[in-house]
């Protein structure tokens, strides 16, 4: 159980992101097999945060250890933060929670023998053990409520922490009063209780959003980390795409994204560009072209000089337009700050009209106080504070189960709100994988399919690798080949039995495709496209069944984007720009609608951060991944309505929470007004009230299903 | 009345050891990966 890494052995560590891995068995897999690398002294699974942190000296290479990884199955990338401190938002609120929950169990103890009739000075000793407790675990556990109070008010604003701020201090401030006096009534339970409550939710809420990230920074794949590239002398060397400068030439093998923008200065080949533009179909670049950042090199072999790196490539062009749209989302408050707005003046004033009101009745000024607080603290939003985050951390986790990651609280709440839903059509409607046609597929005979993938599993070229994979799929065994040889932009060509086998490119270029030669047999065609998500009629239907209106948002050409809007029966939007988009978007927004982008594609960011919500796949780029709100990770689009549905169920939980706090409310304030409340009732009211906000929340957690 | 003399500080004893065991653990790195220790007992530990 104790393998605690050793510094002194092992001097260098290094962090991989293995997002594959679900369970003990992948953990003993991945912990043992880096253990047997040489040069390897300790290999430690995180499976919340998806890594494994590799102890080794300093001849391993991060390369080294992506390989080994992905012959024991699993896929594996660097993390470029991985110096940088795991910042957990649970953490810091734990220890608060920790001292909130024993003081409050202290207390409440000395406090059940005061309320059986402990007088005299058994209480006054009672008292000041609770106040020596109490004050200073007030002081530690509130900081949370007191600094974000604090933050909002330096601004003018308020939030849900300046009422619960207030009424802590004036509690714990009369409390303490009291005990010095030698008084009846102290709080200082009640108010430890409704910390230790408040934080409850807060550690929930928190605990959501790590695990979310957690789950996201999993899945951030370093597209292109670097280069190879080519010396002056002709020697090759790695580099990584920081230290990538204007004028170097990259040698870019098939199958390699690219990771500078620059111009080809040998070689011609055909690159994908669908995660910049949208555009599905490969393009045709030769020397002298520009190619960008991003692209993936499909056919041969090319080397590019260098024309932009870093933050001077396209892609630090789509961060600019991100960063004004990110703007708009911010302004958003949040359902429980907006509820406070108006609660808190209400409490405020009605605390202040009881004090008033007792003082012209004839109180003293003590009496009157009393009131004030006891009004406080039964009206201090003890419900209101669990009935947001509680709501939100069920339905999230009923979402995660099923596949959907919620990356921030108020994602759920905007969400509910939307009326029209965007769509961008390669890797979002659709898979944005190549996969080939089925149906020739089926109808290449058995002993052909296995020669097929016997020689499709000798490249690294995406073609091969889906045909492969599809073949696999499918159970088929791979035959025995010999005297293999890949061809640069040709294809594979070996030897079956006697006979010369080859799968290589057809002869003219139209679509993209593969032919499988087999001596004696004729020529097979296999064409491989980008399909469709599985059910995807089925999610758009249940979209429009709850009132959102859909329609396709792309930036690739008319021809490709109308088959698939054919296919869904949705109207379409071809050729966008990333700032079409995001037009496209502000449009709709101006006209009252609230908008949902669905999108994965770097050029879907700006759209996905000036959007009311979004929602990315799991296998988009780093830019998607990061922008949307949302992330599903299975194939099937189902979980477009299944998001919409268990937000506006979430919300409806929310608003019933408000309405039982209020109700709850109108019931107690009269009482306190009244000064009828002794700590006794105080303790009991927030107790049932809070279990009751909980339990109404805890209905969500069959959400979604 | 005399044995509240023993009997509070006993109480805040065991109860500050509680809270001190809680934040031993918390240094000690047992909350950063809650999914990975749970899952961790189910492997059979070989002779590594």
């Amino acid at each position: 159980m104790s393998a605690q890494p050793r510094p002194d052995v092992a001097p260098l560590r290094t962090v991989l992101a293995v997002p594959g891995m679900h369970c003990a068995g992948c953990m003993s897999k991945v912990e043992r097999g880096l253990s047997t690398l040489p040069g390897v002294s300790g290999a430690r699974v995180n499976l919340s945060a998806r890594t494994v942190t590799v102890a080794h000296g300093d001849r391993v290479e991060e390369r080294d250890l992506v390989d080994a990884l992905a012959v024991l199955g699993f896929e594996a990338q660097p993390r470029r933060d991985e110096l940088a401190p795991n910042l957990s938002a649970v953490k810091p609120l734990l220890a608060p929670f920790a001292v909130a929950g024993f003081a409050a169990m202290n207390v409440m103890l000395l406090s059940v023998s005061i309320w059986s009739g402990a007088d005299g000075a058994t209480r006054s000793l009672f008292h000041w053990i609770s106040a020596a407790i109490a004050i200073p675990a007030v002081a530690y556990a509130g900081r949370p409520f007191f600094a974000s109070a604090w933050r909002v008010l330096r601004h003018g604003r308020t939030n849900m922490d300046v009422p619960i701020s207030i009424g802590v201090l004036i509690a714990t401030g009369l409390s303490f009063y009291e005990t010095a006096v030698g008084g009846e009534h102290a709080w200082f339970d009640g108010v430890l209780m409704l910390l230790t409550f408040l934080l409850a939710g807060r550690v929930l809420d928190a605990m959501m959003r790590d695990k979310a990230r957690a789950g996201v920074d999993a899945l951030i794949r370093q597209a292109a980390q670097g280069a190879t590239v080519v010396a002056a002398d002709g020697t090759l060397a790695w580099r990584k795409a920081d230290e990538l400068a204007a004028g170097m030439v990259m040698r870019v093998a098939a199958g390699e994204r690219l990771a500078a923008d620059g111009e080809i200065v040998a070689g011609q080949s055909r690159f994908d560009q669908s995660l910049l533009t949208g555009e599905s179909a490969p393009i045709a670049l030769h020397r002298g072209d520009a190619a960008l950042a991003g692209t993936l090199n499909l056919d041969a072999p090319v080397d590019v000089r260098v024309s932009h790196a870093g933050q001077d490539t396209t892609l630090a062009e789509i961060a600019r337009l991100m960063e004004a749209s990110t703007q708009s989302r911010s302004r958003y408050v949040r359902i429980a700050d907006r509820a406070s707005r108006l609660y808190a003046p209400a409490v405020h004033t009605l605390a202040a009209v009881s004090v008033i009101g007792w003082l012209i009745a004839g109180a003293s000024l003590y009496e009157a106080l009393v009131i004030g607080v006891a009004v406080l603290i039964i009206t201090c939003p003890c419900a209101l504070g669990l009935a947001v985050p509680v709501a939100q951390v069920v339905a999230s986790g009923a979402l995660m189960r099923a596949g959907l990651m919620v990356k921030d609280g108020s994602a759920l709440e905007r969400l509910a709100t939307i009326d029209r839903a965007l769509l961008d059509k390669t890797g979002t409607l659709t898979l944005g994988r190549l996969t080939p046609d089925p149906a020739a597929l089926d109808a290449v005979p058995p002993t052909e399919a296995g020669i097929a993938l016997a020689l499709a599993s000798h490249s690294r070229h995406p073609l091969s690798r889906a045909l492969a994979g599809a073949l696999a799929a499918r159970g088929v065994r791979a035959a025995s080949l010999w005297g293999v040889e890949e061809r640069p932009g040709e294809g594979v060509f070996a030897h079956h039995d006697d006979g010369a086998v080859a799968l290589r490119r057809p002869e003219q270029a139209t679509g993209t495709a593969v032919v499988l030669d087999i001596d004696g047999a004729p020529a097979r065609l296999i064409v491989c496209s980008d399909r469709l998500r599985p059910d995807a009629a089925e999610a758009l239907a249940g979209l429009r069944a709850l009132g959102v209106e859909c329609s396709i948002l792309s930036g690739d050409n008319i021809a490709a984007v109308a088959e698939v809007a054919r296919e869904t029966g949705l109207t379409a939007q071809a050729s966008a720009t990333p700032a079409d988009k995001q037009a496209a978007i502000a449009r709709l927004r101006a006209s009252g609608h609230h908008v949902l982008m669905v999108g994965d594609g770097l050029n879907d960011g700006p759209a996905l951060a000036a959007a009311d919500a979004s929602i990315a796949p799991g296998t988009a780029s780093d830019v998607g991944l990061q922008a949307s709100d949302l992330v599903f990770v299975q194939d099937s689009l189902i979980a477009l309505p299944r998001a919409v549905r268990a937000s506006r169920a979430t919300m409806r939980i929310v608003r019933q929470n408000f309405a039982l706090a209020i109700l709850y409310n109108i019931f107690a304030v009269p009482l306190a007004i009244a000064g009828l409340v002794t700590p006794l009732i105080a303790a009991l009211a927030m107790s049932i009230s809070s279990l009751i906000v909980v339990g109404n929340s805890l209905r969500l957690a069959r959400i979604a299903r | 009345m005399t044995g509240l003399a023993i009997l509070i500080p006993a109480a805040l004893a065991l109860g500050l050891l509680g809270l001190g065991a809680f934040f031993w653990a918390l240094r000690n790195g047992q909350f950063d990966d809650p999914d990975g220790s749970a899952a961790r007992i189910l492997i059979d530990e070989e002779d590594i």
